[in-house]
C-alpha cells in the first residue's frame, strides 16, 4: 500500500514536471500564435483576451508572395535531404561494415566541422558561389545545406547501420549479391526506421536553415526564413506582422513534426536507448 | 586566378548533380533588384510601384526586402564581393559617403531636367555627398525633435518652448514625474551605434563636446561627455521607465502612444506615428518642438535619410537611375497622397512637398520637421572643430564596431552594472585604439 503511494507520488511528480517542461517550451509558440491573430497595439498588451482579427495575414499576405517561398522552401528542404542520403548511406555504410583504422577519428572529424561558426566562412563561399554562378539559385542553397548537414547525416545513419547484424549481409554477399543490391534490398529496409527519422531530421533542420539561406540568396531562391526576416522593423509597430509571417513559415514543418513525432522522438535519443 | 579553377571543377561537378533546378532564364526586358529596407514609407513604394512598370513595360522590378541590421550586412557583402545581386540598394546617411569614397557607387549625376535636384533638401543632398557629388537620392528623411503631453503641461501649467533646452527639459521630467502621474521622460537606452548612441551623440554635441578632436584623439572621457551622460543617466533614472536600458525606438513608441511618457526625444518620423489615431491613443494630445539644446544648439538634432543608390557592381545603371529618380521624385509623393492620403507621404525630401497646402494641413508636424531637417548639418555639427562628418555618427568604417562599444558600456550604466566614469574610460579607450588601427590618428 505504501510502496505503489510512493509510487504514485513519484509518478504524479515526473508527470508535473514533464507538464511543465512542455509548457515552457510551448510557450513561445503559443504567444507567437495568439500575436498573430492581434492588432499591432494589441501585440503590445500582455492580455490574452481580445477579438481575434485576420488583418496581419491579409498585410502579410498582401506583402510577399507567401507561396513563392514556402515552393523554395520545399524544394531546398526535399533536395537536401535527398541529396544527403544519396551520400551518407554509401558512406555509413563503408564505415559500418568496412571499418578502417581511422573510421573512428574520420568521424570525430567530420562532427569537428560543425564546431565552426558559419559566419567564419561566409566570405570565401560567397566568393565561390558568386564565381560558380550558384548565388542566388535553389542549387547553391541545396549545396552548401547538404554540406553542412553530412556529418549529422553520416553519423545517424551509421549509428543504425551499426545495429544492423553483419552476418546477415555476409550470408548474402554468400547468395551473390552485389553491393548495390545488399544496400537496397537488405540494408535499407531493415534500417527503415532509421533512415525515416534521418530524413524528417535534415528536412526540419534545411527548412529552420536562416543563415545562409539569407546571405546566400535574394530575389529568386529565398525560402520562408528570408521571408520572415523581412517583417522585422527597427522603426514602427510590427509584432503582429511579424507573428502571423512566423506562424506561416512554420507550420507546413510543425504538422510534419507533429505527425511523425514518433519517429522523430527516436531519431532524436539514439544515442539513449543504446 | 588561382583559386577560380578548383571553383570552377567543383562547380562543374554540382551542377552534373542535376541539381541546378532553377538555372535563371534571362528574359528580353530588364530585370532590377532592389534590396529595401522593411518601413512603412518602403512598403509603401512597393506596392505602388506597378505604376512605374506600366510606364516603363520594358523594366521589371525584383524586391527583397529586409529588416535594417540584415539588410546592411546582406548589401555590404554584395557590394564588397562585387558580386552585382543588387541594382538598386536602400543605403542610410552613415554608408552613402564611405561606400562612395570606396568607388562603390555610380554618382547620381545626368539626373532628367523634370527631376529638379534643387528642390531636394540641401542638408540631405550634402549628407549623401562625397567630394561634391551626389551619390544617392533620399527617399525618406528624418531629423530628431521633442515629443511632449500638451495636456498634462497645460494641467501642470508647465510651457515648452519651440527651442527647449536641456535644462528645462529636467524641470519638466522632474514635474511629470512627481505631478502628472508618467514617467518625465523616455529616451533610447539599447545599446547600438544606431540606437542609444544616436540619441547620445546629439546630446554630447549640444553640451559642446565631440567624439574626436581635430587629431583624431577620442574624446570620450572630456567635460563635456561626463556631463551628457550624467545627466543622462540621472535623468533616466530619476523620472525616466524602469528597464530603460533596454528601450529602443519602438519600445519608447509603444510607451508614448499609449499614455505612459510625458516627454520623448527621438526621430522625427515617429511625429506620423504618433499623431495617427489608429495607432496612438494620445493623438490629440501630441505637442511637438525642437530637439533641446545646451551650451549649442549646434548637432543638437540628428540627420538621417533612407536613400536609394546604385552600387557599381549593377549593369543596368540606366534601368536602376531611372527607377531611383522616380521614387524619390514630385510625381510619386502625390502618388502616395493619392493612395493614403497627405500624412503618409515620405518626409523631408523635397521643399515642394511642405508647400502643399493639403501637407501643411493634414500633418501639423511638417514644419517642425523641415526646420530640424534644414538646420541639422552633418559637415558643421560640432561647437568645437571636428574632424569627421555626421552629427549622430562618426563617417568612418569603423565606426560601427566602436560606437557600438562606446553604447554597449553606456548603456551597462544605465542599468547600473557599471559606473559612468568607469563606461567612458572603457568608451575612450575602445574609439582610441580603432582610430589608432585604422591609422587615422595623426
Amino acid at each position: 500500500m505504501n510502496r505503489s503511494a510512493s509510487r504514485n507520488l513519484r509518478y504524479g511528480l515526473t508527470t508535473a514536471l514533464a507538464w511543465t517542461v512542455a509548457i515552457l517550451v510551448f510557450f513561445p509558440i503559443f504567444w507567437m500564435m495568439i500575436t498573430a491573430f492581434k492588432t499591432e497595439e494589441q501585440a503590445y498588451q500582455l492580455s490574452v483576451f481580445f477579438t481575434p482579427t485576420l488583418q496581419s495575414f491579409r498585410d502579410v499576405f498582401a506583402r510577399s508572395d507567401y507561396l513563392a517561398f514556402a515552393g523554395n522552401s520545399i524544394a531546398i528542404s526535399v533536395g537536401v535531404t535527398v541529396l544527403s542520403l544519396l551520400v551518407a548511406i554509401p558512406a555509413a555504410y563503408s564505415m559500418a561494415f568496412f571499418p578502417g583504422p581511422k573510421t573512428q577519428k574520420l568521424l570525430l572529424w567530420m562532427m569537428s566541422t560543425k564546431m565552426m561558426p558559419s559566419v567564419g566562412v561566409l566570405l570565401p563561399v560567397y566568393l565561390l558561389w558568386k564565381n560558380i554562378g550558384l548565388l542566388d539559385t535553389l542549387s547553391g542553397l541545396i549545396i552548401i545545406y547538404t554540406l553542412i548537414n553530412l556529418p549529422i547525416a553520416v553519423w545517424m545513419t551509421y549509428t543504425y547501420f551499426c545495429e544492423v547484424p553483419k552476418e546477415i549481409l555476409e550470408a548474402s554477399r554468400i547468395d551473390g549479391a552485389s553491393t548495390w543490391q545488399e544496400i537496397v534490398h537488405l540494408l535499407m529496409p531493415m534500417s527503415l526506421p532509421g533512415l525515416a527519422s534521418t530524413a524528417l531530421l535534415l528536412l526540419i533542420l534545411s527548412w529552420n536553415e536562416a543563415f545562409w539561406s539569407i546571405n546566400l540568396s535574394s530575389a529568386h531562391a529565398a525560402p520562408l526564413t528570408v521571408f520572415i526576416a523581412s517583417y522585422s522593423s527597427p522603426e514602427g509597430l510590427f509584432w503582429a506582422k511579424l507573428s502571423a509571417a512566423s506562424l506561416l513559415a512554420v507550420a507546413p514543418i510543425m504538422v510534419l513534426g507533429w505527425l511523425t513525432q514518433k519517429q522523430l522522438v527516436r531519431g532524436l535519443t539514439f544515442g539513449a536507448v543504446k | 586566378m588561382q583559386l577560380q579553377a578548383p571553383a570552377f571543377s567543383f562547380g562543374k561537378l554540382a551542377l552534373a548533380c542535376g541539381f541546378a533546378l532553377t538555372a535563371l532564364s534571362a528574359g528580353a526586358a530588364t530585370t532590377l533588384t532592389i534590396a529595401a529596407l522593411n518601413n512603412p514609407d518602403m512598403v509603401e513604394l512597393k506596392k505602388l510601384s506597378p505604376a512605374f512598370e506600366k510606364q516603363n513595360p520594358d523594366i521589371k522590378l525584383n524586391w527583397v526586402v529586409l529588416e535594417e541590421n540584415v539588410l546592411r550586412q546582406r548589401v555590404t557583402t554584395d557590394i564588397a564581393t562585387n558580386s552585382g545581386k543588387f541594382d538598386v540598394m536602400m543605403i542610410g546617411t552613415y554608408e552613402a559617403p564611405i561606400w562612395a569614397k570606396k568607388g562603390w557607387l555610380y554618382p547620381m549625376d545626368k539626373l532628367s531636367a523634370d527631376y529638379d535636384v534643387n528642390d531636394v533638401v540641401k542638408t540631405a543632398r550634402d549628407g549623401l555627398s562625397y567630394g561634391g557629388k551626389l551619390y544617392a537620392l533620399p527617399f525618406y528623411v528624418e531629423s530628431s525633435m521633442t515629443f511632449y503631453r500638451k495636456d498634462l503641461f497645460a494641467k501642470l501649467g508647465l510651457n515648452m518652448p519651440e527651442k527647449p533646452t536641456y535644462t528645462q527639459i529636467a524641470e519638466y521630467a522632474k514635474a511629470l514625474k512627481e505631478k502628472g502621474g508618467v514617467y518625465g521622460i523616455c529616451l533610447r537606452g539599447k545599446a547600438g551605434w544606431g540606437e542609444n548612441m544616436a540619441y547620445l551623440s546629439t546630446l554630447v554635441n549640444a553640451n559642446g563636446g565631440r567624439w574626436f578632436d581635430e587629431k583624431w584623439h577620442a574624446t570620450i572621457d572630456s567635460p563635456e561627455w561626463k556631463k551628457s551622460v550624467n545627466f543622462y543617466v540621472d535623468l533616466l533614472k530619476n523620472y525616466g521607465p524602469p528597464g530603460a536600458s533596454t528601450n529602443g525606438f519602438n519600445e519608447n513608441l509603444t510607451l508614448f502612444a499609449s499614455g505612459k511618457c510625458g516627454m520623448w526625444i527621438d526621430a522625427t518620423v515617429a511625429a506620423g506615428m504618433l499623431f495617427n489615431p489608429k495607432e496612438s491613443q494620445v493623438a490629440d494630445k501630441v505637442g511637438f518642438a525642437m530637439a533641446p539644446s545646451g551650451v549649442t544648439a549646434k548637432g543638437s538634432s540628428w540627420l538621417w535619410s533612407w536613400s536609394l543608390a546604385i552600387p557599381k557592381s549593377s549593369k543596368q545603371e540606366q534601368a536602376a537611375k531611372q527607377f531611383v529618380q522616380w521614387a524619390t521624385s514630385k510625381e510619386y509623393i502625390k502618388l502616395v497622397a493619392s493612395d493614403l492620403g497627405w500624412t503618409s507621404v515620405p518626409p523631408g525630401t523635397r521643399i515642394s512637398t511642405y508647400n502643399q497646402p493639403e501637407y501643411l494641413k493634414a500633418a501639423p508636424f511638417a514644419k517642425f520637421v523641415l526646420n530640424a531637417i534644414q538646420s541639422a548639418n552633418p559637415n558643421d555639427a560640432t561647437l568645437k572643430k571636428a574632424p569627421y562628418s555626421g552629427i549622430q555618427f562618426v563617417g568612418i568604417p569603423e565606426f560601427q564596431s566602436f560606437g557600438t562599444v562606446v553604447g554597449q558600456s553606456i548603456s551597462g550604466a544605465l542599468a547600473g552594472t557599471t559606473s559612468v566614469d568607469a563606461a567612458l574610460k572603457a568608451g575612450q579607450a575602445a574609439a582610441n585604439r580603432a582610430v589608432v588601427q585604422g591609422g587615422y590618428q595623426k
